[in-house]
């Protein structure tokens, strides 16, 4: 592709003429005060025509812009494309909106959503408070050895799902596990981890809790470092006690960090796939099968893409509503 | 209040146990023979296996050849996602251009549709480019990430800009300035991009379950997966393989883990 000199560079800039007087040093352009600096200083004359000021910018995002295009903008096009279709491979055949309407009348899509659902509703407090409270003693000055509880707490988040997987595929193991072991030294029966429908869902929820809870923390304890110290002081002036001081500063003052781990947690466990696959395959009785577990078994067990791109778009509607509802109810009110 | 300290000590070590305990209990049982995996009690201390384990592994998945696959897979992958995303970081940072918001807004965007969506025309687009079962179907999807492109932009904006334009006066072409001045100034962050990039490339899962058939193409989490699946599996060799994709990341953390945590911070707490 040609690059375009800066006399014809689009974004309507007035043209800076490399070496005239006028474009070196200082020359400033008005309007879009942000990065005009950036663009007062100029190349020296003659050298290097390809990487004139205009093109420069487009010449450093083409790659990202040609990756988006390809592997992000396309795909997600031409996916919603495939889920107006049926048949298999290049024999597609236009079915309107009979992919979506097979969708509502299945009951296994709806038995993946309520378990996403359940798993949702219940992992993701429950590790954000666990997370919360790590934090919180991790940012206590009265705590011993703290960097190597942070080094401990973070080091889940590092494993890959596939470690993690296998690894707690047999910790939760009924008859010779280890959690199993460690509940019978304070004299817990054995629990069925992965056997029971209830009890997969609770190993499901367990493994991702181990998994996540620690990269959280770490990012509430970074929050919670950048509170100003003045403000519990002034509270503490005031009267306040823990509790109050926990409720009038410490929350609101961390709400844009909760608002993104809450967002991102949730969209994280709304396309929950690896967990149930290594650890239960989805089972048993269909109790661990996820809305995306459901798509791939779709896609790439049954080959049928139709229906596997309706079920990742009715899945990607779910996560932007409620990652646009969860931004609307604790977003900065302004 | 007097002891507030040693029970928030003790409660922070009990979390440290839960979370560090079972990566113990991995090192050890993958030392074991495989009928003692299951044993009970649980083995909780080295065993004698290690050698015979590996070897396995090396008959039922290839272990070398799967190591080399998954490090070139991640290492590609690191290099090209940070060349994309510091060029273009630097170009949201500090360039004015037609476009600019526009492609900044639906790049981010993109964060909230699930890969998912992307797998079957992806899929489609590499077989009809007949690079299914290639190290470049794995690694090509990766290539633009929206996080590190994110990252990048948040970082590169704090330079001040007289540091580029003392540079510009200079004589400096665009070229040298970002190899001379924005990348060595900025080569922690950049290092934590490529640090997380590399864990993202060596623990990913589903794409290269879908991208790759042979197993002699396999990464590790790939094969660690598709042995735990075989009905005859020897679970001492599974946990072993999941005890090697597990270790070199906690090594690689604890050596650079200024770094690491410094780059999750700028990205989440940054503005």
């Amino acid at each position: 592709m040609s690059l375009a000199p800066s006399e014809s560079a689009p974004g309507g800039a007035p043209a800076v003429a490399t070496g005239t007087p006028a474009g070196r040093g200082g020359h400033r352009r008005p309007g879009r005060a942000r990065s005009g600096s950036s663009r007062s200083g100029l190349a020296r004359p003659g050298r290097r025509r390809l990487l004139t000021r205009g093109s420069v910018p487009y010449l450093l995002i083409m790659p990202a812009v040609l990756g988006f295009a390809v592997f992000k903008a396309y795909p997600i096009a031409a996916s919603f494309w495939i889920s107006l279709t049926t048949g298999n491979g290049d024999a597609r055949q236009f079915a309107g909106l009979s992919n979506y309407r097979r969708l509502l009348d299945d009951p296994l899509f709806w038995t993946a959503l309520r378990n996403t659902a359940l798993i949702l509703v219940v992992q993701v407090p429950l590790m954000l408070g666990l997370a919360l409270l790590v934090a919180l003693g991790l940012n206590s000055t009265k705590v011993w050895l703290r960097p190597l509880w942070r080094l401990g707490v973070f080091v889940p988040s590092l494993t890959g799902l596939v470690a993690a997987g296998v690894m707690f595929s047999v910790i939760l193991n009924h008859d010779a596990g280890l959690l199993n072991w460690v509940l019978s030294l304070f004299g817990i029966d054995r629990v069925n981890w992965l056997g029971s429908p209830y009890w997969a869902r609770v190993g499901v929820v367990l493994v991702i809790t181990w998994h996540y809870t620690g990269y959280n923390a770490v990012m509430y304890l970074a929050g919670l470092q950048g509170i100003p110290k003045e403000l519990y002081e002034a509270a503490m002036v005031d009267g306040a006690g823990p509790v109050r001081r926990f409720f009038a500063i410490t929350l609101p003052q961390l709400r844009p960090i909760l608002l993104l781990t809450v967002v991102l947690s949730t969209i994280g466990t709304l396309q929950l796939f690896d967990e149930p696959y290594v650890l239960t395959g989805g089972g048993p009785d269909n109790s661990t099968l996820t809305v995306t577990m459901y798509l791939y078994n779709n896609g790439f067990k049954y080959f049928d893409f139709g229906y596997a791109s309706a079920l990742a778009y009715a899945l990607a509607l779910i996560v932007s509503v409620l990652g646009i509802l969860q931004v609307r109810l604790m977003g900065e009110r302004r | 209040m007097k002891f507030r300290g040693p029970l928030l000590t003790v409660l922070l070590a009990g979390a440290f146990g839960l979370c560090v305990g079972p990566f113990w209990w991995l090192a050890m049982a993958a030392t074991q023979d495989d009928k003692d995996v299951f044993s009970w009690p649980p083995k909780l201390l080295p065993g004698s296996h290690l050698m015979e384990n590996l070897q396995g592994l090396q008959e039922s998945i290839g272990l070398t050849r799967v190591l080399v696959n998954t490090l070139v897979v991640a290492g590609l992958q690191t290099v090209g996602a940070v060349v994309v995303s510091v060029l273009a970081g630097y170009a949201f940072a500090k360039f004015d251009f037609r476009g600019r918001n526009l492609f900044f807004v639906l790049l981010l965007s993109t964060l909230v549709i699930p890969d998912a969506v992307m797998l079957i025309p992806i899929f489609q687009m590499m077989m009809d480019l007949g690079l299914i079962d290639s190290y470049e179907s794995v690694v090509l999807p990766g290539l633009v990430t929206p996080f590190g492109i994110f990252l990048m932009r948040q970082a590169l904006r704090s330079m001040p800009d007289e540091l580029l334009d003392a540079a510009r006066v200079d004589g400096a072409g665009e070229l040298r300035v970002l190899w001379r001045i924005v990348i060595p100034v900025n080569r922690p962050i950049i290092a934590a991009l490529a640090l997380f990039v590399f864990l993202g490339g060596w623990n990913q899962f589903v794409w290269p379950l879908i991208a790759l058939r042979s197993p002699e193409m396999y990464t590790l989490p790939v094969a660690t997966a598709t042995l735990q699946g075989l009905s005859t599996t020897d679970y001492a060799q599974v946990l072993l393989a999941g005890a090697i994709a597990a270790i070199p990341v906690m090594a690689l953390f604890l050596v650079l883990q200024r770094q690491f945590i410094s780059g999750l911070l700028a990205g989440a707490t940054k503005e």
